[in-house]
């Protein structure tokens, strides 16, 4: 039998640290007790098939998909914003040429989604969907709306933050992220059982943005600056 | 120095609308590319045996002949330009989604382990606050008895990454995938 430990000659990446990454079968989350798994994950060292990924060619973009104000003939409701950051990876290196996907509620909390029962307006001039490539130095950025908090039936009188879904894919397939950005200073943080999931605080403020003055368009739009980090490869060991 | 990844979260009851309505890749191999063209239709249930109707599964897979396209793999620049092995989609309401690909080759040596041909895959839904990956094998190829990850899975647990050939169908294979309880898939920690 092969040994997956010896011979190795492909970057292995950083395993995720316990506490940093949410609980899977977290009780105050309804769902996720008949969706995660009852054994223990089995541990697999890194092969080829786990530190690749897609990295070519898999996302066309339109001109108008990193700015959801301007996809229909008319302008969204709502409070105009910014998003931008860049995606790094554990060590600190920008993440280039990657493909970053978000969707989110409009302005009254509402998605265009045909399973979304909250009696909030729709807005005719917002579909809520946008992606883009982060530039050679990581950056991205998205011209969007604030979304609104929105009700949930996990528990009585449940509302999740304001928040984008984020989906970004990395260099590797075990660095592929679907995360939620959130607002600075959001009253619901603590009553969110999907943002109190990740047991680590440090963590857990790594998926609230940051209000950013720079970022701020004069007369027109407010600027919040999020920037992601994904799982990098391991400095190259020596060959023994 | 090292910092913190950002944490993970659930892809929500809405994904559709960010990831596959516009989006989706089912079409992983196009008629032209060499290999053997299956087609692959994946069902997930949940811990009660129903169908999980609002989840989204990810592919990534080598060509016919084990090679990854990406900048880190070994003879990449080999690789069938019409394929980049990657494909995903939403399940439907009987928690069920196809994809049209090939067979992928044995993956060879060049990393010290040789694997039998295998599908990486990464499972989201609602619930799923991290994404949960797999493998699919393919049931009764030779290779599989040689496979170093098959080779972890404790014998009695190996069933639940294979998929079999619908009989009824030539050239069509099922992949169930059981997220709790009763004949649970195995699921990695990478
Ligand atoms: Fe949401």
């Amino acid at each position: 039998m092969a040994d997956l430990k010896k011979n190795s000659t492909i970057p292995t990446y950083r395993r995720l640290q316990p506490g940093t990454q949410p609980t899977r079968l977290y009780e105050p989350y309804k769902s996720t007790r008949l969706r995660n798994p009852a054994q223990p994950l089995i541990y697999l060292p890194h092969t080829l098939s786990e530190i690749t990924g897609p990295v070519y060619g898999h996302s066309p973009i339109a001109e108008t998909d990193n700015d959801l104000t301007l996809q229909h003939t008319g302008e969204p409701l709502g409070e105009r914003i910014i998003v931008t950051g860049r995606v790094l990876d554990d060590s600190g290196r920008p993440v280039p040429n990657t493909l970053i996907e978000i969707w989110q509620a409009n302005s009254a909390g509402r998605y265009r989604h045909g399973c979304d029962q909250h009696p909030a307006p729709l807005d005719p001039n917002f579909s809520g969907a946008g992606r883009t490539l982060t530039g050679d130095d990581g950056t991205y950025r998205f011209v969007t709306i604030k979304p609104g908090a929105y009700p949930w039936l996990n528990h009585h009188n449940a509302w999740r933050p304001a928040h984008i879904h984020f989906s970004v894919f990395g260099r590797a397939f075990i660095s592929r992220l679907i995360t939620q950005m959130y607002f600075p200073g959001d009253p619901l943080f603590d009553h969110d059982p999907i943002f109190q999931s990740v047991p680590d605080e440090k963590a857990r403020q790594r998926m609230i943005s940051k209000f950013d003055l720079e970022t701020t368009q004069p007369q027109w739009a407010v600027g919040y600056r999020f920037d992601i980090v994904l799982r990098g490869p391991e400095a190259t060991p020596f060959e023994s | 120095m090292e910092h913190i990844p950002t944490p993970s979260s659930t892809v929500g009851p809405f994904l559709h609308l960010g990831l596959t309505e516009k989006h989706s890749i089912t079409h992983i191999a196009a008629p032209n590319v060499k290999g053997e063209h299956i087609i692959l239709r994946c069902r997930v249930f949940d811990a009660d045996g129903s169908p999980v109707n609002d989840a989204m599964i990810e592919l990534w897979q080598a060509d016919s002949e084990g090679r990854y396209r990406h900048p880190d793999a070994p003879r990449a620049n080999e690789c069938d330009p019409a394929f980049l092995g990657f494909g995903r989609t939403a399940t439907d309401e009987k928690g069920c989604c196809e994809f049209e690909t090939i067979k992928p080759g044995a993956v060879p040596a060049q990393d010290g382990i040789s694997q039998a041909p295998h599908i990486s895959l990464a499972i989201y839904s609602r619930g799923i606050l991290l994404q949960l990956y797999t493998r699919i094998y393919f049931a009764a190829d030779s290779a599989n008895e040689h496979d170093p990850v098959l080779a972890l899975v404790p014998k009695e647990r190996r069933s639940t990454l294979m998929a079999h050939p619908d009989s009824s169908r030539s050239g069509h294979w099922l992949f169930d995938i059981r997220l709790r309880g009763e004949n649970e898939t195995v699921f990695f920690d990478v």
